[in-house]
């Protein structure tokens, strides 16, 4: 009996310690002003809610206190841990509806539809001028965005479309995953090699970076006749890129291009050929190419390790102010939805500012 | 009356075999071993060739199986024993091999994640992840044998959470650790042309085997997999066992999150290890363990992995179409299931004995 006591004594403070350890890591999370995970943090649920969400809501509120001349925004994204995208993100949108610049910003951030839709009926509770949204989900957004509009609040969707009438939001500002996809393409076209034999690691299959960027391949290597050696999903994994591209160097076929859809597969795929002796990058044996510019792998085309790198464009607050600025001078847009500047870089011309600006 | 076992045990020899715990997952490597040889002998073929840095290296789908797979067989230690010892499984290993890699790489970038050189010696970053993995593996454990929740419930706790406390860690950034050290660990070490990370498997079968030879957790695991209330009555602790099996997973957790962060250098919070507890509890299925608990056998479970593994590297071998990969796999994993299932053993240990059976009777006769 008494050893059980001493066991059970044991256990306990080793539950605690890790409840303690979790409370530890928490707290640094939030003075680095990333919100945590999949709670939906209006403001003052944050508030009321546990002191670790509170010291991180310093950094993102804008003090509920209304002063006139603000603009009430409600932001909806989904979580910021999701990847490097949506970190950069995040921080584009937290730097930019500041009180400085004459915004009164909320933000709500859930991976899970029905969290983000109750986010937004409450912030169109609250009376907010703009309701920003990145829905997690196309589906289930008409009833809320009605309610929206009967309320008078503005809706204008950045980063993710949704299935719902035109009517019911007034911009969408959205990256075309295809145009990506064309861009390096037509880049690869423009090197002239005597022959094209691709690796293609393409990402998650089904999801929309995978749809864009593969299509671009296929019709051009189909129209052009290049040889697609091995067209394998490695879902966005490094470490799956790298056992592809090991498999087709064992099985001694002969490639010269590899086309990762995003960076970390470009890195997998890199580090199997480095290991194999095979020269990449700048003027070598092997053309990489990756997408989405995270800093590292632009880093990887200044040293000349890498080849091309294509963005997907996280930065949408400057649209966005673009379209508040009109719609608040009483102007009309254009046309409801923006596609986004990317651009594509090349490692024979990328600069270090390119390097500061576009890295995420 | 006394020759008849010995000629018994005879004409089934091929039956005994079949009923050993271990047939399934070398039966299901021969298998994958003679369709590779069939369709492409050259599948097998290993070649020693130089690095980017000059460092000799084999190279060949076999070196590349007994590579990646390492990290698995590590897993499927742990989950063996938590399988057996609570009678569930762990569903959260991918999150905990998420945090625990970040950990490392926290700790070896320092808190700016862009460091040229490394903050602190390579040791410090894994015991400390080792300290942490353990921790949670603790969490999990106490929530099953303290306070009884279902394992794949309590899991599902950090399964959930485990990925975003991942990326707190690293205050949601993505560290890159350039020194070239670390990468030894995840790849070759100068002069060595085999992949470290089989050392490191290697190293983790051989303490697990001296663990259960020399200790009784082996038998005690089993014995309350079996039935908690008769070894209680017999004077065993049930709670502290299983509470201690989530930990020794956790220490699995740890070493294969080095490997995973070690191979390249970085993490994605995100795809790091994915489904990879998936993986491992079919380890332990495909090695022939009850998942109900009970008895079990880690050779069977690594062998296990290694199936998984050589059956990976096979179809990205063939080439198949990206879309129809989990079908193949699936199509493959539900025959090896089957032929795993007790019933189906049984049946075929009767057949090859009936097979036998005749041909001793003609002979004798």
């Amino acid at each position: 009996m008494k050893m059980k006591k001493v066991l059970a004594m044991a256990v306990s403070t080793l539950l605690c310690g890790t409840m303690l350890a979790g409370c530890g890591s928490s707290n640094e999370s939030s003075n680095s002003g990333s919100s945590s995970n999949s709670e939906t943090t209006t403001e003052k649920k944050t508030d009321a809610a546990t002191t670790v969400a509170d010291s991180g809501s310093e950094d993102n509120n804008g003090g509920g206190s209304s002063s006139g001349d603000l603009i009430k925004v409600g932001i909806i994204n989904n979580d910021p841990n999701e990847s490097g995208y949506r970190t950069a993100n995040v921080n584009d949108l937290k730097a930019t509806f500041t009180k400085e610049n004459g915004f009164d910003a909320s933000f709500a951030y859930s991976l899970k539809n029905e969290e983000q839709i109750n986010a937004a009926q409450k912030f169109i509770q609250d009376e907010v001028d703009y309701l920003l949204l990145s829905a997690a989900d196309t589906a289930g957004w008409d009833s809320v965005l009605k309610d929206a509009k009967d309320a008078g609040t503005r809706v204008i969707l950045f980063d993710r479309t949704i299935d719902a009438d035109e009517s019911l939001y007034d911009a969408s500002i959205v990256s075309d995953m295809a145009k990506e996809g064309e861009q390096a393409v037509k880049w690869l076209e423009s090197q002239d090699l005597a022959s094209y034999d691709i690796i293609h690691l393409q990402g998650v299959i089904g999801s929309a970076a995978q749809k864009g960027r593969s299509g671009a391949l296929n019709d051009t290597a189909a129209s052009k006749g290049w040889n697609i050696i091995t067209q394998q999903t490695a879902d966005w994994n490094a470490e799956k890129a790298q056992q592809i591209v090991q498999s087709v160097i064992d099985s001694g076929k002969k490639f010269n291009v590899i086309y990762a859809e995003n960076d970390d597969m470009a890195k997998g795929a890199v580090a199997a050929l480095d290991r194999a002796n095979i020269s990449h990058g700048v003027d070598k044996d092997v053309v990489v190419i990756g997408f989405d510019c995270n800093k590292w792998a632009l880093e990887e085309l200044q040293k000349g390790n890498w080849n091309y790198d294509g963005q997907c464009n996280p930065f949408q607050s400057t649209y966005i102010l673009e379209v508040i600025d009109k719609l608040e001078n009483g102007e009309t847009l254009s046309q409801k939805t923006i596609i986004m500047d990317e651009k594509g870089f090349d490692a024979k011309t990328i600069t270090a500012e390119d390097v500061e600006n576009y890295g995420i | 009356m006394t020759a008849r076992p010995k000629t018994a045990e005879k004409s089934s020899f091929l039956a005994s075999i079949v009923r050993k715990q271990i047939f399934i997952p070398i039966a299901a490597l021969l298998l994958l071993a003679i369709f590779n040889l069939i369709m492409d002998p050259s599948f097998f073929k290993i070649t020693l060739g130089h690095n980017i840095e000059g460092n000799p290296v084999l190279s060949g789908n076999i070196i590349s199986i007994i590579d990646y797979g390492s990290e698995l067989a590590i897993l499927a230690i742990g989950m063996t024993l938590v399988t057996a010892a609570s009678r569930g499984q762990d569903i959260s290993v991918g999150a905990a091999i998420a945090i625990s890699g970040s950990v490392v790489l926290r700790i070896l970038c320092g808190p700016n994640a862009d460091a040229a050189t490394l903050q602190a010696p390579i040791i410090v970053a894994f015991l400390a992840s080792c300290i942490v993995a353990m921790a949670f593996g603790a969490f999990n454990g106490a929530l099953v044998s303290i306070f009884r929740i279902q394992p794949m419930v309590a899991t599902l706790i950090l399964f959930t959470a485990g990925r975003s406390i991942a990326a707190w860690i690293n205050h949601n950034k993505l560290p890159v650790v350039n020194d070239k050290t670390f990468a030894y660990f995840g790849g070759y070490i100068p002069g060595i042309p085999i992949p470290t990370p089989v050392f490191i498997a290697i190293a983790c079968f051989i303490v697990i085997w001296i663990v259960l030879k020399f200790t009784t957790l082996g038998l005690y695991a089993q014995a309350v997999g079996i039935n908690e209330k008769t070894s209680r009555l017999n004077g065993l602790n049930p709670a502290f066992i299983k509470f201690i099996t989530y930990v020794i997973l956790g220490l699995c957790v740890a070493v294969a999150a080095f490997i995973k962060v070690s191979r390249v250098s970085t993490i994605n919070y995100s795809v790091v290890a994915k489904d990879i507890e998936m993986d491992a509890i079919l380890a332990v299925a495909l090695g022939g363990n009850s998942l109900s608990g009970g008895k079990f056998s880690i050779s069977a479970s690594i062998l296990g992995a290694y199936v998984i593994q050589f059956l990976t590297t096979t179809l990205y071998k063939f080439n198949v179409q990206a879309d129809a990969l989990p079908a193949y796999k699936a199509v493959v994993v539900i025959l090896l299931v089957i032929l795993s299932a007790p019933i189906v053993r049984e049946k075929l240990s009767a057949f090859f004995k009936s097979l036998r059976s005749p041909v001793k009777a003609e002979s004798k006769s």
